[in-house]
C-alpha cells in the first residue's frame, strides 16, 4: 500500500459539461506530485472534489488505502487533507497566530491563551522551516509571508495531505525559491503534497510524479525525472508548443518612443525613475528586465499619463506627450496593456464588448451626438472577439467571468486593434497558461513587423529574453546597459539587474 | 436563457422580502392584539378602495421616484448619497421662491421655477461632489450634515423672507403650478398633479441617461472601477461632481413636486421630511433601475397612505405601519440571505 490518495476515474458534471471524465489521480506517500493543465481543464474540480466541496457522480476516493466518503471540508480535514488556497483566506487585522488558530483557539477559563498559541506556532514553524513572526499582524507581512501563515494554517489543523492552488501565482522568483525549499523540508517531515500548477519550470523544480489533465480528461502521470518541459506542454495542451519565439531579425527604422532625463516619484515621494533615458525606434521590440520596484511601474505610468512626472520629457513619434491626460496619449497612439489587468485592464462588472470599446467608446461610429450605439459597439466587439480568439459565452457576458488568458486576450485585442505607434506591454503573461502565453508572445512580434515600437517590460526572464530584440536593463530607477539579448547569458543580465557590471560592458550601449 | 433567469430572480428576491416584511408585521399585529386580516384588508382598502386613496397614493409616489432615482443615480456611478433629503429641501424652497415672486407666462414660469429647483438641488450636490473629487472627503459624511444646512437654511429663509400666514409662505401662482383641477376631478379631489408624469418620464430619463448616452457609459464605468477608468482616458474627478450634481437635481425636482404640485407652497419643517431618506430604501427595493424604482414608490407610497385608513377603520395604530415598512426595508436589505439560499438550493438540485 504505497498510495496515500487514490481518486479512480472520478467523474464530476456541471450543467452542460463535464468538468472531470473519469481522471484518476494516484499520490505516493512522500512524493510531490504535480497536477498539471490549463486554465479550464479541471483541476480545480479535482481537487474540490477530494476537499468535499463537491460530489462526485461516479469513482472512488481512497485515503490510506481505505475507501472514504468526503462528503464536505471538515471530513476532509479529518483525514488530514489540507488546502493551501491561492487567494488567501486571512484576516487582515489579526496576527499571524490569531490567524493560524482561527477555529481552533486553545482556551483557558474560557479566554484565548494565547501565549500557548504562540508557543506552538513556533514550535510548527520552526519544525518545517516556515519563519514567520507570530505576533505579526498580516497586513503587515509580505504577500510569501502571508502564504506561509495559510501552510501554517493547514499543519496547525494536523494536515498530512496538503494540496496547494497555484502557489506561485503571486510571488516574486525569490519567494518561489523559498517556497520550494520549504515543500521540499515537508516531504522530509513526512508529508505528501499535490501542487497544482499550469508553470512547467517549477514541475521540473520540485516535484517527483505529474499527473497531466486536458479538457477534463486525464492524459497521464509521468516520472518528472523521465521527461522535460516539452513533453509535459504537448500533453497540456495537445500540440507540440514552442518556448522559442519564432522571429525574423528586427528591422528597426524611426525612433518612436523618446525619453529624455526622466525623474518620476512613487507614492511615497522617493525618486522610483532617477534620469531615465531610452529610446524605442518603430520595428523593434525593447524589453526592459529588472527586479521588480526598480522603477518600472512608475515609467510605464509617467508614459501612459497615470503618474506625473517631476522632469525630463516623453516624446512619441516627435509629440510630446509629458504630463498628458491619458486620453491625449491614447490619441497620440500609445496602446497599453496594463500590468494589473484587473484593476486597470478591465471594468469587470461591464460585458465583454464595454471593456472591447473601454478606448474608443467616445468616438465615431460608436458615439454620436453623446448617444452610444450599443447595436455598432457590439458588432466591433464581435469582430476583435474572433480575430483574437477570446473565448466568451457571448460579447454581451460579464468580463468577470472569463478566464485570466481570455480577458487578457480581450485587453489585448483592444489594445492591439488602436493601432498605436507604441504598444507598452506590462507583464503581458503573468498568470497565464502556455497556451495564451504563446499567443501573446506572437501577437507582439506580429505587431513589431507590422512596424510598430513595442515596449515590453517583463519580471520573468526568459519572456524579455525570448521576445525582445534589445533589453534595457533597469536599476535603482536608471537604464544601467542596454544588451543583446542573443550575445547575453542569464547569468550576466541577473548580475546587471542587481547593479552589477559586465566586463564586456558598453558593448552595445546608448 | 440566462438572463430571463436574471431577471426572474431580481423580480422574486424583492417580492419575498415584501411578503416576509408583510409577514412579519402580521405577527406584530397578533401581538398587538390586532387581527392582521382586518389590518390588511384595510391597508389595500385604504389604496385601491376609492379613486381618492388612488389618486393621494399616485400623488405620494410622486416625490419618492424622484428621490429614489436620485439615489440610485449616485449609487450607480460609485457614489453614495445621503444627502437627497437636504437637495430635495432646497428644491422645494428654491422652486416655490420663483413660483410665488415672479409673474410669468405659465409657458416660461413653470419651467424655470422647476428649473431652478433643479439646479438648487445641484449645488447643494454640488458641494459634497467637488470635495470628494479634490479633497477625498467622503460623500456620506458631507451629505448628512448638508441635510442639517438645508434645513435650518431653508426654515430661516422661509421665517425671514417669505412667511405669509402662520408657518407658511404665499402660494404659488397659478402659471407655476403642477396642479390639475382635470386630475382631481378624476380622483375625487385627491392632490393628485402632472408632476406623477414627470416623475414617469424621469425614469425613462434615467434609464436612457446611464445606459443609453456616452456620459453615461462612462459614469458607469467610473462607478465600478475608478482606475481602469482613468487608464481608459476618462476624467474621474469630473464624471465624480457631475454625478452628485444629477442626482440632486433629481433630488430638487423631487421637492419641487411637493412645492409646485402637492402643497402649492412651503412651509417652515418640524424636521425632516423623510422623503429623501424614503429614497434609499426606494433606490435598495428597486435594485436602483427605472422600473424597480416605479414599483417600489408605488409600494412606500401605498403604505403611507393605506396606513390612514388601517387606523381609521382596522383601528391599527400608524405606528404599526412604520414598523412593517421598516421590517421590509430591513428584509429587502438582508436579501443577500435569500439570495443565498436560492443559489444553494440551485446548486444542490444541479448537484444532484
Amino acid at each position: 500500500m504505497e498510495y496515500v490518495i487514490e481518486m479512480n476515474d472520478i467523474r464530476k458534471e456541471f450543467p452542460g459539461i463535464v468538468a472531470n471524465d473519469n481522471i484518476t489521480l494516484q499520490v505516493k506517500q512522500g512524493e510531490i506530485h504535480a497536477l498539471l493543465g490549463e486554465n479550464g481543464a479541471g483541476k480545480s474540480t479535482l481537487m474540490n472534489v477530494l476537499f468535499g466541496l463537491y460530489q462526485p457522480e461516479k469513482g472512488e476516493i481512497k485515503v490510506r488505502g481505505k475507501k472514504v466518503e468526503i462528503t464536505d471540508p471538515n471530513v476532509a480535514n479529518d483525514l488530514g487533507i489540507g488546502m493551501v488556497h491561492q487567494h488567501f483566506m486571512l484576516i487582515d487585522k489579526f496576527t499571524v497566530t490569531e490567524n493560524i488558530i482561527l477555529g481552533l483557539e486553545p482556551s483557558r477559563y474560557g479566554t484565548i491563551d494565547l501565549k500557548k498559541a504562540e508557543k506552538e506556532v513556533a514550535r510548527i514553524s520552526e519544525q518545517y522551516g516556515l519563519r514567520v513572526d507570530p505576533k505579526a499582524k498580516v497586513e503587515e507581512i509580505s504577500v510569501g509571508m502571508q502564504q506561509r501563515v495559510e501552510i501554517l494554517k493547514t499543519l496547525y489543523r494536523g494536515a498530512e495531505i496538503l494540496i496547494f492552488d497555484e502557489p506561485t501565482a503571486v510571488l516574486t522568483p525569490q519567494e518561489i525559491k523559498e517556497l520550494i525549499d520549504i515543500m521540499k523540508k515537508l516531504i522530509k517531515e513526512g508529508k505528501s503534497i499535490i501542487l497544482i500548477t499550469h508553470k512547467l519550470k517549477e514541475i521540473m523544480a520540485a516535484c517527483d510524479r505529474c499527473t497531466v489533465i486536458r479538457r477534463g480528461r486525464g492524459i497521464g502521470t509521468v516520472e518528472v525525472a523521465k521527461t522535460n518541459e516539452n513533453e509535459l506542454a504537448s500533453m497540456m495542451v495537445g500540440r507540440e508548443i514552442s518556448f522559442k519565439v519564432e522571429k525574423a531579425e528586427a528591422d528597426p527604422t524611426d525612433v518612436v518612443l523618446n525619453i529624455k532625463d526622466l525623474v518620476v516619484k512613487d507614492t511615497r515621494g522617493v525618486d522610483a525613475v532617477n534620469q531615465l533615458n531610452l529610446e524605442v525606434k518603430a520595428g523593434e521590440i525593447v524589453g526592459i528586465a529588472g527586479v521588480d520596484g526598480n522603477g518600472q511601474t512608475e515609467l510605464i505610468e509617467a508614459i501612459t499619463g497615470l503618474r506625473k512626472a517631476e522632469s525630463g520629457t516623453i516624446s512619441v513619434s516627435g509629440k510630446q506627450l509629458t504630463n498628458l491626460p491619458p486620453r491625449k496619449v491614447t490619441e497620440a497612439g500609445v496602446g497599453h496593456i496594463p500590468e494589473d489587468r484587473h484593476k486597470y485592464g478591465l471594468v469587470l462588472d461591464f460585458t465583454v464588448g464595454e471593456n472591447i470599446l473601454l478606448q474608443t467608446y467616445y468616438r465615431k461610429p460608436y458615439s454620436k451626438n453623446g448617444v452610444l450605439y450599443y447595436p455598432t459597439m457590439y458588432e466591433k466587439a464581435r469582430k476583435l472577439i474572433e480575430e483574437y480568439d477570446v473565448r466568451t459565452p457571448s460579447e454581451k457576458t460579464l468580463a468577470r467571468a472569463l478566464s485570466g488568458g481570455n480577458q487578457q486576450k480581450a485587453i489585448i485585442a483592444r489594445e492591439v486593434d488602436r493601432s498605436p505607434n507604441l504598444l507598452i506591454a506590462a507583464q503581458p503573461t503573468r498568470g497565464l497558461d502556455v497556451g495564451a502565453i504563446e499567443f501573446i508572445h506572437r501577437k507582439l512580434v506580429e505587431e513589431r513587423d507590422k512596424g510598430r515600437a513595442v515596449l515590453l517590460v517583463s519580471l520573468e526572464l526568459d519572456e524579455v529574453r525570448n521576445v525582445s530584440d534589445r533589453i534595457a536593463v533597469v536599476y535603482e530607477g536608471k537604464i544601467v546597459a542596454i544588451v543583446d539579448p542573443k550575445t547575453t547569458s542569464e547569468q550576466e543580465l541577473g548580475l546587471l539587474m542587481a547593479g552589477g557590471k559586465l566586463e564586456k560592458a558598453g558593448e552595445s550601449g546608448s | 436563457m440566462k438572463r430571463v433567469k436574471e431577471a426572474l430572480s431580481n423580480l422574486i428576491v424583492p417580492m419575498i422580502s415584501i411578503s416576509f416584511g408583510f409577514l412579519a408585521g402580521a405577527i406584530i399585529m397578533l401581538l398587538s392584539g390586532n387581527n392582521p386580516v382586518t389590518g390588511y384588508v384595510a391597508l389595500l382598502q385604504g389604496v385601491f378602495g376609492e379613486i381618492y386613496y388612488f389618486g393621494e397614493t399616485l400623488r405620494m409616489m410622486t416625490p419618492l421616484i424622484f428621490s429614489g432615482i436620485a439615489v440610485a443615480f449616485a449609487f450607480r456611478t460609485g457614489l453614495l448619497n445621503i444627502g437627497v433629503e437636504g437637495q430635495l429641501i432646497v428644491g422645494w424652497l428654491a422652486s416655490v421662491a420663483v413660483g410665488s415672486m415672479f409673474d410669468l407666462p405659465m409657458i416660461l414660469h413653470l419651467p424655470l421655477a422647476l428649473l431652478v429647483g433643479a439646479v438648487a438641488g445641484a449645488v447643494w450636490g454640488f458641494i459634497p461632489g467637488i470635495l470628494k473629487a479634490r479633497l477625498h472627503v467622503h460623500e456620506v459624511i458631507v451629505t448628512i450634515m448638508m441635510n442639517y444646512v438645508a434645513l435650518h437654511v431653508s426654515n430661516y429663509i422661509i421665517r425671514t423672507y417669505m412667511l405669509a400666514s402662520g408657518q407658511r409662505s404665499d402660494y404659488v401662482s397659478e402659471t407655476a403650478s403642477l396642479s390639475s383641477e382635470f386630475l382631481r376631478g378624476m380622483t375625487d379631489f385627491s392632490r393628485l398633479h402632472w408632476g406623477f408624469f414627470l416623475a414617469i418620464a424621469a425614469c425613462f430619463v434615467m434609464w436612457f441617461f446611464l445606459w443609453k448616452t456616452t456620459k453615461g457609459y462612462e459614469l458607469r464605468s467610473a462607478g465600478y472601477n475608478q482606475h481602469a477608468s482613468s487608464y481608459a482616458g476618462m476624467n474621474v474627478k469630473t464624471n465624480i461632481v457631475m454625478s452628485m450634481m444629477i442626482s440632486g437635481a433629481f433630488a430638487g425636482l423631487g421637492g419641487a413636486m411637493e412645492g409646485l404640485g402637492t402643497y402649492n407652497y412651503v412651509q417652515i419643517l418640524q424636521g425632516f421630511t423623510n422623503l429623501g431618506f424614503d429614497g434609499i430604501a426606494v433606490a435598495l427595493l428597486g435594485g436602483s433601475t427605472s422600473i424597480g424604482i416605479f414599483l417600489a414608490a408605488f409600494l412606500f407610497g401605498g403604505l403611507k397612505i393605506g396606513s390612514s385608513n388601517m387606523q381609521a377603520t382596522a383601528g391599527v395604530a400608524p405606528e404599526l405601519v412604520e414598523i412593517v415598512i421598516a421590517l421590509i426595508i430591513f428584509f429587502v436589505a438582508s436579501s443577500y440571505f435569500i439570495r443565498w439560499y436560492l443559489n444553494r438550493r440551485q446548486s444542490k438540485k444541479e448537484g444532484k
